[in-house]
Order: structure tokens, then C-alpha cells, then sequence
């Protein structure tokens, strides 16, 4: 008889071990099953253990992670118990994982339909023949353009949406009785996002597979999960039914989750009226650029633009639209080719080496990967005190006093200033990077994607931070983003950017009340609603304004 | 990767941890360098005997109670040679390396932080330059010029530089396209303040191992250029020259000739292996080298 339900994890525990022998546990006791047509999601913050968990329902650990207790059963065989070549037959043919990148899981030397096919035809189960019809079968399943022909390309030359659902496909085509998601969308942009969760949503239920799908964002999650598991720390904190949860969570933690799911606010609130006595502090005037002066494709197109003081000016559109590049533009790393950027009213100068100290001062730029804008190598203390010396000509006792200061102010503790950015998590260097902004004590602020790296209660937990300093210095900041409901909870205005030009911009009640440009409304039509019925209207919807858009 | 946030935070502490992740073969081989090194420095005061003294007439005597790895070919002690020749070799060694870091790092780092035209220029120069066979360019060089210390230390240390050059620009290119690079060049940071505080510090340990490498290749280079009559000019000696002058004992059954190439083999893989170390533990790899 076939048990109801495919996969039983019973008391998982991993454990990690240091130097000394110490053991540290990463995932500590957790359970729970999944049936055939059904969906869990493991949701949390990054370390809460979740990718962890999945790859351990493939007998797999990373290097220096170890299954310590408990089982794994896929239709009542224990998958932990199994050998090194039975769970290669495991994997690939009952199990199959779906990477979050899957642009780094294909390999860009080989076409796409030999790497689709590649397992089933290794280990014997199809023909290389069928394996093809199965693909192209998949192919159109999974909404693909021109299914027959799509695999003869090269992964490069695929968009990264069309790449995650043939990975889909590669995952698919042996059939697998359960497959794992982790993250498959979040290096997606937010109007492809969509496409790819509606076609793997059919695709499980088509097949009649057992998924698990890992995820920090629980409101994706309450578009293609039967059930929740809410994880924090290796814990299980929360496990439920989507609806209950989603309406009723009990725990804390998963109420915090759900305050600072990317959802758009309830009303978007109309901005205080500020009077325009002050000139903007930057005033873009139709700007072209390019990155080569005699390249014919221009990256920005008359841009028109002002920031005035005390203000935040949201910049959102998808990747490629030239939002960053704007933001790069006006600190100077860029050229333009036509048009001017004014600050206080005073023409400013193309390149960074040509501006003086004062106008250098009054724009900050903040980078998007706190990881990399930060030198590994120079302590916190170095970091921020830098630009105090450097534009605020402090000694350096001075500035050890200031940075102590400022660290409070960002709510990072004092003793911070001594370590490296490897021993601060992911969300205290933002802040790091964040206050190396405000070291400079300056008037603007370009914020590009500061908190789309960083899980939904931390950057949740930036942007009232945000709030805060600018409420306190008056700042102005150009916060650029290609997630609307972020930028709806901060900005007072709003520029939309598609393929380098503004397509609508102005006071974001405005903007972003219907009617709006379509290329609005399709960017807010992509943002999930915390209701399990949301997914099939949308994708329906956007159908519509994608049709609209191209007439 | 910091893995020793904790115990790391003096600099004592962090080497106390770094010995303690020492490898019994990567700790053998720093033990056997220091020797070594203390031995070159300290030639003088520990060899038994002058090392152009003739203290018998008969060449290649095996080793006795007197003369420990017994006589050369023109009846000096080998041990007190040997221990000369390798104060000489690392002094040789450590000086064409520094003056080889210095301009080479120096002018890598100047390319890449400029980049552009001018990277392009001196990366093609420098390739012109690499594509002279090292060992004729010396031995036409030093040929020409005379063989004396400072002809052989600027010789190969020009030779060394342009590999040098190659491995400084590469790592900094890499680091040049960091965020945090960027970050200084909105600041409105000036090129040396660049290289020298964001380019240098996360260059320093692939660096040391470069150094490490280039240094073990230099002692081969000089002993190369001894063994061929134009390294190091008689009554001095290096190991290279040791090599060459006792090649005859092999006829006579003794080992004479072995001693000194052991030793600089010896030399050579501890380098090695202590760099391999170095790389590994810190995590870092050396850019792919002509």
C-alpha cells in the first residue's frame, strides 16, 4: 500500500563542528511530511537553516555540516541510510533541486537541450530520442517561447526568467517524486517573478510532485504553499496550513514576517506638502548618456529630474532600466553625454576628479552588496573615520569619538569600531555601510538597492532607520530599488524607468493610484498580496498589460 | 575568511592562532628556514673554519672527526664552505627579491590603479620584456657587463621584476573592480591613497607567497648562473659555485658535490611548502603566471 505521505522527516538534526570539537547545531530537531501534489515552503531569514534542511532531504550536507539524528524517509526507504551510488540514483531521478541562481547552475559552454536532457539519457531511463519530445513537452508546459527551437540556444542567450523555468525543465524531465526549490526567484525581476512561480505552481500540480519550496519571503510563499514552516535559528518556529497561517499566525517571529513581507502598505500615504522656497538640491536636465561616447545605444535617455531637500525620491524599475546608472551619473562615476546635473543651481562637474571637496561632500553614494563596498581588510574604526578626515579635516582622535558616536546613532554597538565587516552579519553591515554615507555629513544620499540583499525584517529594519536620520539631518535621499512595495513605504516621489527613460514620474499617490502607465501597473501588478487566490489573477492581468503595452 | 574573530583581536593573538593551524609539514619546513637563516647570518661565528683556508692537501677527503663533511678539491672544508655559500645565496637572494618587489609591485599597482592607455603600455612593454629567455638575457647581460655583485643583483632583479609586475597588476586589477574601490573613488580619494590603503592590505598575502616563490627561483637562478662561471666570482662562493667547482669527486666516489645541491633543494621545497600553506590558509589563490 502507498503511504499518504511521500516524505516523512522525523528529529533532523545538523550539526556543525569547530576546531576544538564543539559542536554547534544548525538544525536542531525538526519534522514534518509532505504529500504528492503538495507544496511546504521552509520560510526564514538567512542561517535559520532552511537550505540546510532541503539539501538534507537528498542525503546531502555541505562540507563541514553533519547529519547527526533523526531520518529521512522518501516513500518509507531512508534516504540517510542509503549508500553513496543508491543516492546518486536518488538524486536526479526521485529527487531533483532547483538552485536559486540558475544562471551559475548552467554550464554556458553547452546548449540548453543537452543539458535538459542530460540525466535521464546518463542514467539510462530514456532514450535521448524521448528525452527531447520530453523536453519540448516541458518546454511548452512551462509557457516557454518557441518550445520547439528553445533549447538549441546557448544559456547565454536566454533571459534569466526563460533560465530558471529550463532549469525547471532539467529538474522535471525524470519525473521525480519530489522536487526542491530554493529561492528560484529571488534573483528574479518582480514582473518575471510571477511568470516563473505560475508556471511551476502548474507544473506540480500537473505531475502530481511533492515539493519543497525554501524562501525568506512569506508572501510568494502564500501564493504556491499548501503548508508553512517557519524556521528561525534551526527551529522550527511555526507549522501550519497557508491560511492559518497567513490569517492567524500565532508566533511572534512569523508576525514579524509578516509585517515586513514585501507587500504594498494599505494606503499609500499622501506626502506632507513641503514648501518649495529651497532650490532642489539636484536637478538633472535632459541627460543622455552611453557608455562609450560613440556607442549608439544610449543607457539613459533625457532624463529630467530634482531632489529637494529633506525629501526622498524613489527610482524603481527592473534590471537594465538605467536606474543605477543614473545614480552613478550624478556622483560623478559617470560620464553624459548631453545635458547637465545642477547642484544648488550650480552646474556640476562630469567626472569625480573635477569636482571640489564641498560638492563631493554633499553627495553620498551607498552601495548595493555591503559585503564587497566594504574593504574586508580595514576595520570599522578606519571605515567611517576616513571620510570624517577626509572631508571634515578631523585629527584622528576626533574621529575615533565621532565614529563611536555615529555607530550608536545607526544602533550598531561601540565596540564595533575594532572588527573587521567578515565578523558583522549581513544587516549590521549595511548599517556600516549606510553610516560611512553619514561620516561625510552630507545633503543626498544615493541608496542603490540597499535592502534587496538583506532579508525582509532586516531591511524592514533599515528603512526606519532611514526614516529616523533623515527626520533628524534632513536629509534627501535618491533611493533606487526595483521593488515598488519598498519604495512605497519611504519615498515621497517616484520616477518609473524603462529601457532608460522615465516613463511616468511625480507624487507617489499619484503615480501609483490607477490609472497609472501601464508599465506602472504591470510592476504593481507583480507584487504579491498576502491571500492564496492572488497568483492566477495577477498572471491573467498581466497577460493583458503585456499585450497592451506591445499595441 | 576571518575564522578566529575572538582570539584574533591583537596581532600577537592572531599569529599565536596562525602557528597553532600549522601543518607538522608546513611547520618542519619554517623550522628548517629559520635554521637556515640563522645559519646565513651568522656564517662567521658558527663555521669552524675560514672558508678560503687550505687546511690539507688532499682534495676530496671523506668526512671526518676535523672536517665533518671532509674536503673540497683544493683541500678546503666543505662544511665551513657550505655554510658560507649559504649566507651568501640567501644575502643574494633576499636582495634581488626586495628590489624586484619593490619596482615590481610598485609599478603593477601604478598600472592597474591608472589603467587605460597607460596599463596598456606598460603591460606591453612588460610582455616584450618576458619574452627574452631569462637565462640568456642574464648571460648576455652580465657577459657584457662584467660579473660583480651589483651586476648580478640588478640583472636578475630586473628579470624577476617583470614577472613580478605580471602576478601585482593582476591581483590589484581584481581588486579595482570592488565596491569598496569605488566607494573611494566617489569619496574623491587620490590613486596613492587607493593603493595604498584599499589595493595593498588585500594584496599583502598572495604578495608574501609571490615573494616566497620568486625567492625560491632566484636561488635557482644564481645557482644556475654560478654553476655556468657568471654568478658569484672565486675565492666567494655560493652554493651554485660549490656545485660546479666539486663535480670531479663524483669520480672519486665521494659526495662532495651533493651537499650544496642538496641544500639547495632543501631550500627550494621548504619555500614551497610553507607558501602552499600560506595560500591555503589564507584562502587565496595566485593569479594564472606566464
Amino acid at each position: 500500500m502507498v503511504s499518504s505521505q511521500l516524505l516523512k522527516v522525523r528529529h533532523l538534526d545538523v550539526s556543525v563542528y569547530d576546531r576544538k570539537g564543539h559542536e554547534t547545531k544548525i538544525v536542531d530537531d525538526v519534522s514534518f511530511d509532505v504529500q504528492p501534489g503538495k507544496v511546504i515552503a521552509l520560510i526564514g531569514e538567512s542561517g535559520s537553516g532552511k537550505t540546510t534542511i532541503s539539501l538534507g532531504c537528498m542525503g546531502y550536507t555541505r562540507p563541514g555540516c553533519h547529519l547527526t539524528r533523526g531520518t529521512v524517509e522518501l516513500d518509507g526507504v531512508n534516504v540517510l541510510d542509503l549508500s553513496l551510488p543508491d543516492l546518486q540514483k536518488l538524486r536526479g531521478r526521485d529527487i531533483t533541486y532547483v538552485a536559486q541562481s540558475a544562471a551559475a547552475s548552467f554550464n554556458s559552454a553547452i546548449k540548453i537541450d543537452a543539458q535538459v536532457t542530460e540525466i535521464p539519457i546518463i542514467t539510462g531511463s530514456m532514450t535521448s530520442k524521448d528525452a527531447q519530445k520530453k523536453a519540448i513537452q516541458l518546454y511548452k508546459s512551462l509557457e516557454l517561447p518557441d518550445p520547439e527551437h528553445i533549447g538549441k540556444r546557448y544559456p547565454h542567450q536566454v533571459s534569466g526568467g526563460q533560465l530558471q523555468r529550463l532549469m525547471a525543465a532539467m529538474a522535471m524531465i525524470s519525473d521525480p517524486r519530489l522536487l526542491i526549490l530554493d529561492e528560484p526567484t529571488t534573483a528574479l525581476d518582480v514582473t518575471t517573478q510571477i511568470e516563473v512561480l505560475y508556471s511551476f505552481k502548474k507544473l506540480i500540480k500537473d505531475n502530481n510532485t511533492a515539493a519543497i519550496y525554501v524562501t525568506h519571503d512569506l508572501s510568494l510563499v502564500a501564493q504556491i504553499a499548501d503548508h508553512i514552516l517557519v524556521l528561525r535559528d534551526g527551529k522550527i518556529v511555526e507549522y501550519g496550513n497557508t491560511e492559518q497561517i497567513i490569517s492567524d499566525p500565532k508566533h511572534d517571529y512569523t508576525k514579524a514576517l509578516m509585517a515586513a513581507a514585501h507587500i504594498m502598505p494599505d494606503h499609500i500615504q499622501a506626502p506632507m506638502i513641503k514648501p518649495a522656497e529651497a532650490p532642489p538640491i539636484i536637478e538633472v536636465k535632459s541627460v543622455t548618456a552611453a557608455y562609450a561616447s560613440s556607442a549608439d545605444i544610449n543607457v539613459l535617455e533625457d532624463i529630467n529630474l530634482s531632489i529637494n531637500p529633506g525629501e526622498t525620491v524613489g527610482i524603481i524599475g527592473e534590471s537594465g532600466s538605467g536606474k543605477t546608472t543614473l545614480g552613478r551619473l550624478i556622483s560623478g562615476l559617470m560620464n553624459a553625454k548631453s545635458g547637465e546635473v545642477l547642484l544648488n543651481g550650480q552646474p556640476l562637474s562630469p567626472s569625480v576628479q573635477q569636482r571640489n571637496l564641498n560638492e563631493l561632500q554633499q553627495i553620498q553614494f551607498v552601495f548595493q552588496m555591503a559585503d564587497v563596498a566594504l574593504n574586508p581588510r580595514q576595520r570599522i574604526n578606519k571605515i567611517l573615520g576616513r571620510p570624517m578626515m577626509f572631508y571634515r579635516g578631523l585629527t584622528t582622535s576626533e574621529a575615533n569619538k565621532e565614529v563611536e558616536r555615529l555607530l550608536e546613532r545607526v544602533e550598531l554597538q561601540t565596540e564595533f569600531a575594532w572588527r573587521f565587516p567578515a565578523e558583522l552579519s549581513g544587516g549590521q553591515r549595511q548599517r556600516v555601510n549606510l553610516a560611512r554615507a553619514l561620516a561625510a555629513e552630507p545633503k543626498l544620499i544615493i541608496c542603490d538597492e540597499i535592502t534587496s540583499a538583506l532579508d525582509t525584517v532586516v531591511s524592514q529594519q533599515i528603512l526606519d532607520l532611514l526614516e529616523s536620520l533623515q527626520n533628524e539631518f534632513g536629509l534627501s535621499y535618491m533611493f533606487i530599488t526595483h521593488d515598488i512595495a519598498t519604495v512605497a513605504k519611504i519615498a515621497e516621489r517616484i520616477a518609473v524607468m524603462r529601457l532608460g527613460r522615465i516613463v511616468s514620474q511625480g507624487m507617489i499617490s499619484d503615480v501609483l493610484t490607477p490609472p497609472c502607465h501601464e508599465y506602472t501597473q504591470l510592476l504593481l501588478n507583480s507584487i504579491p498580496e498576502m491571500r492564496t487566490d492572488w497568483l492566477d489573477e495577477a498572471v491573467v492581468e498581466r497577460r493583458e498589460l503585456i499585450k497592451a503595452m506591445e499595441a | 575568511m576571518t575564522l578566529h574573530s575572538h582570539t584574533s583581536s591583537t596581532w600577537f593573538g592572531r599569529l599565536r592562532v596562525n602557528m597553532e593551524d600549522l601543518t607538522p609539514g608546513a611547520a618542519i619546513c619554517l623550522c628548517f628556514l629559520i635554521i637556515v637563516f640563522f645559519i646565513g647570518i651568522f656564517a662567521p661565528w658558527i663555521a669552524p673554519y675560514d672558508e678560503a683556508q687550505i687546511l690539507t692537501n688532499d682534495s676530496f677527503m671523506p668526512p671526518s672527526a676535523e672536517m665533518w663533511l671532509g674536503s673540497d678539491y683544493l683541500g678546503r672544508d666543505v662544511l665551513s664552505r657550505l655554510i658560507y655559500g649559504i649566507r651568501i645565496t640567501l644575502f643574494l637572494a633576499l636582495t634581488i627579491s626586495f628590489i624586484s618587489f619593490l619596482s615590481g609591485v610598485g609599478l603593477g599597482f601604478l598600472a592597474a590603479a591608472f589603467g587605460g592607455r597607460i596599463d596598456n603600455w606598460m603591460s606591453r612593454l612588460n610582455d616584450a620584456l618576458l619574452s627574452f629567455p631569462s637565462l640568456m638575457l642574464a648571460l648576455i647581460v652580465i657577459n657584457s657587463l662584467g660579473s660583480s655583485f651589483m651586476v648580478l643583483i640588478f640583472t636578475i632583479a630586473f628579470i624577476d621584476m617583470t614577472r613580478v609586475y605580471r602576478v601585482a597588476r593582476a591581483l590589484a586589477v581584481n581588486i579595482m573592480v570592488m565596491d569598496y574601490v569605488e566607494a573611494a573613488v566617489v569619496r574623491g580619494e587620490n590613486k596613492w591613497w587607493i593603493i595604498c590603503h584599499e589595493i595593498l592590505p588585500n594584496t599583502v598575502i598572495p604578495l608574501a607567497a609571490e615573494f616566497g616563490i620568486r625567492f625560491t627561483y632566484t636561488i635557482l637562478f644564481i645557482a644556475a648562473l654560478s654553476f655556468l662561471g657568471l654568478g658569484v666570482q672565486p675565492p666567494q662562493s655560493d652554493l651554485g659555485v660549490m656545485v660546479k667547482e666539486n663535480m670531479q669527486s663524483l669520480l672519486y666516489g665521494e659526495y662532495t658535490t651533493l651537499y650544496p645541491a642538496i641544500m639547495i633543494a632543501m631550500i627550494a621545497i621548504s619555500m614551497n611548502i610553507f607558501v602552499d600553506w600560506l595560500l591555503l590558509q589564507s584562502g587565496t589563490k595566485l593569479p594564472e603566471e606566464v
